[in-house]
């Protein structure tokens, strides 16, 4: 039987190979036409610790690490410990057999992998010798794997030849020992090369280049898991003359380092996770009350304070939407896959300028490490993040009226004070009533410019509607359409937008009988905005540290969905 | 401007030092301006939180830009500010509380950047508009009414800690010599990297040192304050840590280092090897 998704899991301990060998999968699958995304999660520390990735490999776009492992590749004994449940019960273990024998195990076979990369002549060649034997568990042709090793190991060096050589001769070895077991899972269904130029890129990766392609010019961040592979391609990406990435010495000069060079004039950006997050809050509230555009990046992880700082979790949305004290609340756009990550920082970076103040893009811990193939972005889809600047002479009154106001920037007529104390219009501290009815009311009535009509809809007719947000639309999205094919009535939704919803899918969601809504977070965050919009809305909440797994879904979203038509009928 | 502006409503108490460091102030700006023919857009004010942060409302005449931002954080703002256009003529002016206390976190870094910006701190040794609480200046057993059995701790003496911090440009002044301070304050907006003009700035209301510091020989009071000697060897750190071991407080430049770039300099110094790429570029380099 021919298969069309195939789902490994490499596990072991940090500095084994483990992430290359998941890496090295996805991409020589998509060189030759599969989809392939990577999950991984890592332990909070320098060298070792345990570690795993996973790869799945589809001849269809996937958006989730996929529910069932069809081989684990074990590099010890506490990995192999660690994962054997996971694996699904017709799957394969492969293990690394110079570390450990499992016991009574009918479905794995042991490989000395790194015995049989020596015996090539290169000791690190041992992930070509696991990729060899998966080659044959699922029956790919070997040469799609040697013209991978080709291209990855031609990098115009005299010893090319020979590295290509010893790789290929350990994809042989590995291809050749698994195929002396019994094992095989069927047959990989041949892959659909799609016809648009594709990029394997990673979540934070995405990020860089959209906000850069919006035009992002200064970028200032502070280390943080895991954010940090954003302040790394920054720094390494945004230089020259007129642009800026520089490592600050903390989130709270990260916040208002961008708050001092959106108010002169650039693009400016940070990026953080959760603790990072807690800690601008005060400048997220002086950048909303002096009207400054600037953008924060939250790659959530788990839980409060240090929490679980390389888990995956969505439990940020309360504390970005309202991060300060004294009435705010935040435009927040949050990705839900990769290549999102790339659209929703540009638009982001667009949305702060339009409407003068903070926005927050919110990605995660397994959108910000999974490598994904994704159709290359197109930029002419892209908008330049433009100011409405002010270009008249001085005696300006900055803040004047309810509405957005063209912006003074430093080094042109037009003097003001950009004020975090409530202010008159010309940025003068106040304390009158009047002004700050008019000054809250201006500062809210400006989120309106960033209504946009765009979401996601399928099946509207239905009157129950499952509306995911963030990462956990891959997951949901693939029960849905399971669902969809089972017949049960649900409906699809899903925006970037979070806040302000596109208007048209307020309306339509508040005609539902029911919203379900998948979220990673204990509290149901986002359905308790949707019903504090008048949404009937009910969260499927899980607060592991994991994203979502589909299987899951499809039984929770049916079990409720039964529930809701039943109480329908029964009035 | 506020001086027409009926909504604003701050006042500094009568015979308050700051009255004296915003006039230093607009004297040195407007010095500047007319020796080297700079535009008023181009100098920006940010100003900390507290009865000095309120100078940037205060100032009268032709206005820079300013940012009235958050407690302790005018220093990143300033940061922020300069490292977006450097040509601008960026002034930080907070009190003793603002900068020294919640804002203390943030002097050791730019001492270190040595970024280009003048900060012109008003020390009163007081909170003075939360009413009269203790401030990392205000001595050591003293009343207060957040020291009700005396302070605790000792005083901070700020200048050594600039000193250690690594600030290239370091001056003390006094709020009764407006003048003699704008020259200071003029020298600090010169240097190319970080400057702090320190300045004693009494609260006539919780804690008025006017007569201490300027003394008063009539009735036999010394003044604390002194004026540095003009042999005193500006570069020399050891110099200036001397100094300062002197009781009372001396008045003019004590530390200036002119070799040490700062940090826009430094960062110009890394566009020849920056190889900046178009965004098509980048994402070559993610195709396959």
């Amino acid at each position: 039987m021919q298969m069309r998704d195939f789902v490994v899991r490499f596990a072991g301990e940090g500095g084994q190979g483990v992430v290359t060998s998941a890496e090295g999968l996805a991409q020589s699958s998509t060189q030759v036409g599969y989809h392939a995304l990577t999950f991984a999660t890592f332990p909070s520390q320098i060298l070792g610790g345990p570690t795993w990735t996973q790869a799945r490999i589809s001849v269809d776009p996937v958006l989730a690490p996929g529910d069932d492992v069809d081989v684990l590749v074990a590099f010890n004994q506490d990995a192999y410990d660690a994962h054997r449940q996971e694996v699904r019960e017709d799957g394969v273990v492969v293990y690394n057999s110079a570390e450990f024998e499992p016991e009574g195990d009918s479905r794995s076979y042991g490989l000395p992998f790194e015995e049989l990369a020596r015996s090539t002549g290169n000791n690190r060649a041992a992930n070509m010798v696991i990729m060899g034997a998966l080659a044959h568990l699922i029956n790919m042709p070997q040469e799609n794997l040697i013209s991978f090793v080709e291209e990855r190991f031609n990098r115009g060096r005299a010893e090319d030849a020979q590295v290509i050589k010893s790789n290929i001769e350990a994809l042989n070895l590995g291809r050749s020992h698994m195929a002396a077991s019994d094992f095989s899972l069927g047959e990989l269904a041949p892959p659909v090369m799609p016809s648009y130029q594709q990029l394997m890129i990673k979540g934070n990766e995405a990020v860089c280049i959209g906000a850069m392609a919006a035009g992002l010019d200064f970028y200032v961040g502070y280390p943080i898991s895991p954010a940090t592979p954003i302040l790394l391609y920054m720094e390494r990406n945004l230089v020259g003359k007129d642009r800026l990435a520089y490592q600050v010495s903390s989130e709270i000069e990260a916040i208002t380092g961008i708050i001092g060079a959106g108010y002169a004039g650039k693009r400016a950006m940070t990026a953080t996770s959760g603790p990072g997050v807690s800690l601008m809050s005060e400048g997220l509230g002086l950048a909303w009350i002096a009207e400054i555009p600037l953008v924060v990046v939250n790659v959530q992880r788990g839980g409060p304070a240090t929490g679980l700082p390389t888990k995956t979790e969505q439990s940020d949305l309360f504390g970005c939407m309202y991060p300060a004290h004294g009435d705010v609340r935040l435009p927040i756009i949050a990705a839900g896959t990769v290549e999102e990550c790339f659209y929703g920082a540009a638009k982001a970076l667009e949305w702060a300028e339009r409407y003068q103040g903070p926005v927050i893009l919110l990605s995660e811990m397994s959108l910000a490490e999974r490598s994904q193939n994704i159709r290359k972005p197109d930029l002419s889809q892209v908008k330049q993040a433009k100011r409405l600047t002010y270009t008249g002479d001085n005696g300006y009154r900055r803040y004047a009226g309810n509405e957005l106001s063209p912006m003074p920037i430093p080094g042109s007529p037009g003097a003001y004070v950009a004020n975090g104390s409530e202010h008159d219009d010309m940025g003068d501290t106040t304390h009158l009533a009047e002004r700050h009815v008019q000054m809250t009311e201006r500062r809210f009535g400006k989120i309106k410019l960033l209504e946009e009509d765009d979401y996601e809809r399928d099946q509207p007719e239905n009157s129950i509607a499952v509306m995911s947000w963030g990462g956990s639309k891959g997951p949901s999205r693939e029960a849905y359409d399971k669902l969809k094919e089972s017949g049960l009535p649900v409906s699809w939704y899903y925006t970037m937008f979070l806040n302000p919803l596109p208007p048209k899918l307020l309306e339509e969601l508040k005609k539902k009988d029911l919203v379900i809504v998948p979220e990673l977070n204990y509290q149901g965050q986002f359905s308790s905005i949707l019903r504090s919009m008048g949404v009937k809305a009910e969260s499927i909440t899980q607060y592991t540290g994991l994203p979502f797994k589909a299987r899951t879904l499809v039984e929770k979203i049916t079990d409720m969905t039964n529930a809701c038509l039943k109480e329908t009928v029964g009035v | 401007m506020s001086k027409k502006n009926p909504e604003y409503d701050f006042k500094w108490c009568p015979g308050c030092g700051d009255f004296g460091v915003r006039r230093a102030l607009e004297l040195a700006m407007i010095d500047r301006l007319e020796e080297t023919g700079d535009r008023m857009e181009n100098n920006v004010v940010v100003a900390g939180i507290g009865c000095s942060g309120n100078l940037v409302h205060l100032l009268e005449g032709n206005q820079p830009y300013g940012i009235h931002g958050i407690h302790g954080r005018s220093l990143p703002i300033a940061m922020g500010v300069k490292m977006a256009q450097p040509n601008l003529n960026v002034v930080v002016v907070a009190g003793d509380g603002d900068f020294l206390s919640i804002g203390g976190e943030h002097i050791g870094p730019q001492a270190a950047r040595n970024l280009n910006i003048c900060a012109v701190i008003m020390d009163n040794g007081v909170y003075g508009l939360t009413k009269g609480q203790s401030s990392p200046t205000t001595l050591q057993g003293k009343i207060t009414s957040s020291t009700p059995f005396g302070k605790l701790e000792t005083k901070t003496n700020p200048l050594e800690l600039y000193l250690t911090l690594g600030v290239s440009f370091i001056a003390s002044g006094f709020s009764g010599q407006p003048r003699p301070l704008s020259q200071l304050i003029r020298r600090g907006m010169e240097h190319k990297g970080f400057s702090i003009v320190h300045v004693q700035s009494p609260c006539t209301t919780y804690n008025d040192t006017f007569m201490e510091l300027k003394g008063d020989l009539a009735n036999g009071i010394q003044p604390t304050i002194w004026d540095i000697p003009e042999d005193h060897d500006i570069s020399d750190r050891e110099a200036a840590h001397g100094l300062l071991q002197q009781p009372g407080v001396p008045i003019g430049v004590i530390y200036h280092d002119t070799v040490r770039p700062s940090l826009d300099q430094n960062v110009v110094g890394t566009w020849e090897k920056a190889r900046p790429k178009t965004v098509e570029q980048l994402m070559g380099a993610f195709e396959f």
